[in-house]
């Protein structure tokens, strides 16, 4: 279906080539799961498949990309629009129209399909996608996990081969990005749609995938099925890292498999309790935050809800899109609307509420990274930002450098902060805040689009901010971060917090929250691949 | 109700509401004016949609309460003082000689303010008129219906429209995280510091548009011969530039007489020719296209009607349509005006109903006992995804 002779794509601006003799095929009606490091290529591997690379985004591209027949090289993107579907990271950046039926007919106006076909399809599509009670709603008030699959439905109409999906869900919460995924396996399964799926958290698609194409950074495309492909993979999530240590082989890609092979290690962990979470002093709260409310037309955001955070201690944030959790954030800091409630920041010259400071007094007790690290930086370089975030906090200078040396070691600083990897851009804009030294720190969603390498990198670093006596809050919808990071877990829900208790309690309490190690190793409360692995060591210490 | 529930034509709309401006530009009289307002908002009550466009209307009744009052301002502060029935006497500002003939203040009657709040009441009407249109037409569908050479300008409205409200977000997303570094700079330095990245964002955001618009076959053109690319071209060209010495032709009563008429026709031939030329080459088809149905000739009907009556009635007595100021007189209605203000409301009950739509936030009308946003734990989604059919 998807033929690849000999590919290597080379880009203007110089730099090593992000693909370099690549050879494989896709053949049809199968699921092929891209994965690497974030910068491995992985876009440019994808965008090559419709032509986008080099037609749209330039560079030249040597050898042959060949779909259903057709060479990219004669073929510009538009001509492959019956034949190749592309979906994008955010579906709104990709909408033509303003309401959904009309979004699901804009691929077939172009292929100038006759008006009886349209219509036909349109239906079935809308039925397909289980989306047909949303056929009239604009576009933009669509939650992300509804928009995602109006538009895949935008691009199925034209009854493409092959569907090609950029991260289609690192914008969504678990239970949105479940729908996607598992809309995407239905039309593999049902449709025989060829699929190639490009996605950070591997763990939640790896079971579907019937081919593996893992990109290590240098190039080179190692092409092979899930099991064997995993075997000398650096990215793997959580159930593969406990088939290392249990030295399972084949590994196993979903929890059923792995629970089926787990009795024994269930059995081996039997007498042995995951260490208990270290108590710490416990101090009063840093900050206190009593019956918050944030309004917005026609909603409540946040109804009424109270917040202890204490230094050293990291708490996760948790519940879907729109539950409220940024708002929250938001309305702690000062700068974003609060409707109702007291907040107080315990310092060195008593309780002060940040609302009622200006904003640059404000960060110097409450600093928060938003979403979007990058709307903090505006500057041409990384020394730039750096230099003028130490001018605006009025501290030494170097001292926002020193901070991002500490985070990410060896960040250049002739750098545009645009051009800087996800991971990189993130520690950047958290070095920026961190100027002012604030003992409380939140981050909102701050793992959104980083692999598995960049996310451990961002533990490290949390970590280290709670082991420096600050109070850390993490919103977050990643189950396998908050195991690995929080002490407690708060889940909110239609602006209440729903449920508030240690990592432990609230993870183990439900299987939506559950990582996949607590799955497998039920009921036995046991997190993270480390506890267990510390706990084996253990074992095998006296023996 | 003999018709079944339906978006009309957007065409219809214009056309109807361009008819009720026409209609409000041919008098100064508040009756028929105030009637005009009652006449858009009511069919705007009945014959709207729930979508995001329907509800500026507000902001348009806003604006024009807005002219009014600045309209009754401008005369108090530059009073021309004409009229006997004085109301109050500000005191002048006297102004130096270069500024002879401008008054600034003085004694206010109330002729004067009568007559500012007749002018701005036509005006502010007019334009509540066209935001009844705007209201109960999607402009974008209008774009739609341009004919295929103007397409791609089309488009090229249609994704600017877009872009704009996107544009606003990412400004206010901007300005909140600015807040967050304390940014305390203001003038050029703070305009930098939102300007920058809220175009870098744009920037990338057009980009992907264009992918996206360009992966889904965006552009597609069927093959045409260099010969008749070349022809059509010049068709075009050529035929504007007739069409601009015709029109100045028209227009410049020293000019020979083959330059106007003539010149402007066969400007007009060339250009439409030259278009559908074009448009040939536009390989594309419509999804559900809007068509002239008895419902919309009637719609747009209405609104020629009620302009036409009222010139009509302009020509009967004209000076019931302009009540003279001075000497204060009540203002009064004839029949011809009644007529065309009911006129002008029939399509609040000619029209066909809009379809029901269901806008964020509500309840789906479709009775489906799973709510597609409202979904338990990821673990038991993945399970139970099954065709939509097979839920009950």
């Amino acid at each position: 279906m998807i033929t690849f002779d000999r590919v290597t794509v080379h880009y203007a601006e110089g730099g090593p080539p992000p693909l370099r003799d690549v050879t494989f095929r896709v053949e049809e009606g199968e699921l092929c799961l891209v994965a690497g490091r974030t910068g491995a290529g992985k876009s440019t591997l994808l965008r090559a498949i419709n032509g986008l690379v080099p037609h749209f985004t330039g560079g030249t591209l040597h050898g042959a990309v060949t779909v259903d027949g057709r060479d990219t090289r004669t073929h510009p993107p538009r001509d492959l629009a019956d034949v190749v579907g592309v979906v994008g990271q955010d579906p709104l950046a990709g909408f033509v129209t303003d309401t959904v039926e009309e979004e699901l007919a804009y691929g077939m106006e172009q292929l100038a399909l006759p008006p009886a076909v349209m219509r036909k399809r349109v239906e079935e599509t809308l039925d397909l996608l289980g989306i047909a009670d949303l056929r009239d709603r604009p576009l933009r008030t669509l939650s992300g996990g509804q928009q995602q699959r109006v538009a895949i439905g935008a691009v199925l109409t034209a009854h493409p081969r092959v569907l090609v999906l950029d991260e289609p869900t690192s914008a969504l919460d678990p239970t949105a990005a479940e729908d996607v995924l598992a809309t995407v396996t239905r039309l593999v399964h049902d449709l025989g749609v060829t699929v190639v799926l490009a996605e950070h958290r591997l763990e939640r698609v790896l079971q579907y995938a019937d081919r593996l194409l893992y990109l290590p950074g240098d190039g080179h495309v190692h092409d092979g099925t899930p099991a064997t492909g995993l075997a000398h993979i650096d990215i793997a999530p959580p159930l593969i890292e406990l088939g290392r240590l249990a030295g399972w082989t084949p590994l196993p890609l979903s929890v059923r498999d792995a629970r089926r092979r787990a009795s024994d290690l269930r059995h081996r962990l039997a007498g042995v309790a995951p260490p208990p979470v270290p108590a710490g002093a416990d101090t009063g709260p840093t900050l206190t935050a009593r019956k918050i409310v944030v309004r917005y037309p026609g909603t409540v955001a946040v109804a009424g809800v109270d917040l202890d955070l204490r230094a050293g201690r990291v708490v996760a944030l948790m519940g879907r899109n729109g539950s409220g959790k940024s708002s929250l954030l938001w309305a702690v800091q000062g700068s974003g609307p609060r409707h109702g409630g007291t907040v107080a920041v315990t310092g060195p010259k008593g309780t002060v509420d940040p609302k009622a400071l200006p904003a640059g007094q404000a960060r110097r007790h409450v600093g928060l990274v938003p979403q979007d690290s990058g709307d903090l930086l505006y500057l041409e370089t990384v020394d730039a930002e750096c230099a003028q975030a130490d001018r605006e906090t009025g501290v030494p200078a170097g001292t926002c450098r020193a901070l991002v040396d500490q985070l990410v070691p060896g960040l250049p600083g002739d750098r545009h902060p645009r051009d800087l990897s996800e991971g990189q851009r993130l520690a950047l804009a958290l070095a920026v805040q961190l100027t002012a030294a604030p003992p409380v720190v939140l981050l909102d969603e701050p793992t959104r689009g980083l692999d598995y390498h960049a996310k451990r990198q961002f533990t490290a670093v949390a970590r280290m901010l709670a082991g420096s006596g600050r109070a850390v809050v993490v919103a977050t919808h990643d189950v396998e971060l908050v195991a690995t990071l929080a002490d407690r877990v708060i889940v909110m829900a239609e602006g209440e917090i729903v449920s508030d208790g240690t990592t432990a309690e609230v993870m183990l309490a439900s299987p939506a929250f559950a990582p996949q190690v607590a799955k497998v190793l039920a009921p036995a409360p046991w997190l993270t691949v480390e506890q267990v692995a510390a706990a084996l060591d253990e074992t095998r210490a006296p023996a | 109700m003999w018709w079944l529930p339906r978006g009309l034509h957007p065409g219809a709309w214009w056309l109807w509401a361009l008819g009720l401006a026409t209609a409000a530009s041919h008098t100064t009289n508040p009756l028929p004016l105030a009637l005009l307002v009652a006449v858009a908002g009511r069919v705007l009550g009945r014959r709207r949609g729930d979508a995001p466009w329907a509800l500026a209307f507000r902001m348009y009744v806003w604006l024009g309460a807005v002219i009014v009052t600045m309209r009754v301002v401008f005369r108090i502060v530059f009073g021309g003082g004409q009229g006997d029935h004085i109301l109050v006497r500000l005191p002048e500002i006297p102004l130096p000689a270069w500024a002879a003939g401008i008054r600034l203040f003085g004694p206010v009657a109330a002729e004067q303010i009568l007559g500012g709040f007749y002018d701005g009441l036509r005006l502010a009407t007019m334009l509540i008129c066209l935001g009844a249109a705007n209201a109960l037409a999607n402009p974008k569908r209008l774009l739609k219906a341009v004919p295929g050479a103007l397409y791609a300008i089309g488009t090229a409205v249609v994704v600017a429209l877009s872009v704009a409200p996107q544009l606003v977000e990412s400004v206010l997303r901007v300005r909140r995280a600015r807040r967050l570094r304390g940014a305390s700079a203001r003038g050029m330095r703070a305009l930098r510091g939102i300007a920058l990245p809220v175009l870098a964002d744009a920037l990338d955001r057009s980009l992907a548009l264009a992918a996206a618009m360009d992966s889904r076959g965006y552009g597609r053109t069927a093959a045409v011969p260099a010969g008749q690319r070349t022809v059509t071209g010049a068709l075009v060209l050529g035929g504007l530039v007739g069409v601009c010495a015709g029109t100045y032709g028209l227009l410049d009563t020293a000019a020979p007489g083959y330059l106007g008429l003539p010149m402007l026709l066969a400007g007009l031939t060339a250009a439409v020719t030259g278009m559908l030329l074009a448009g040939r080459r536009v390989r594309r088809s419509r999804y559900r296209p809007d068509r002239w149905r008895p419902a919309e000739l009637l719609v747009a009907g209405c609104g020629v009607a009620a302009a036409a009556l009222t010139m009509l009635a302009g020509s009967v007595d004209p000076e019931l349509l302009y009540p003279p100021v001075s000497p204060l007189t009540w203002p009064q209605l004839t029949p011809l005006m009644l007529l065309a203000v009911g006129v002008a409301a029939a399509p609040a009950w000619l029209a066909p109903p809009p379809p029901p739509t269901v806008s964020a936030g509500r309840p789906p009308a479709v009775d489906r006992p799973i709510p597609v946003t409202d979904v338990p734990a990821d673990g038991v989604r993945a399970a139970r995804a099954s065709t939509p059919g097979d839920r009950p």
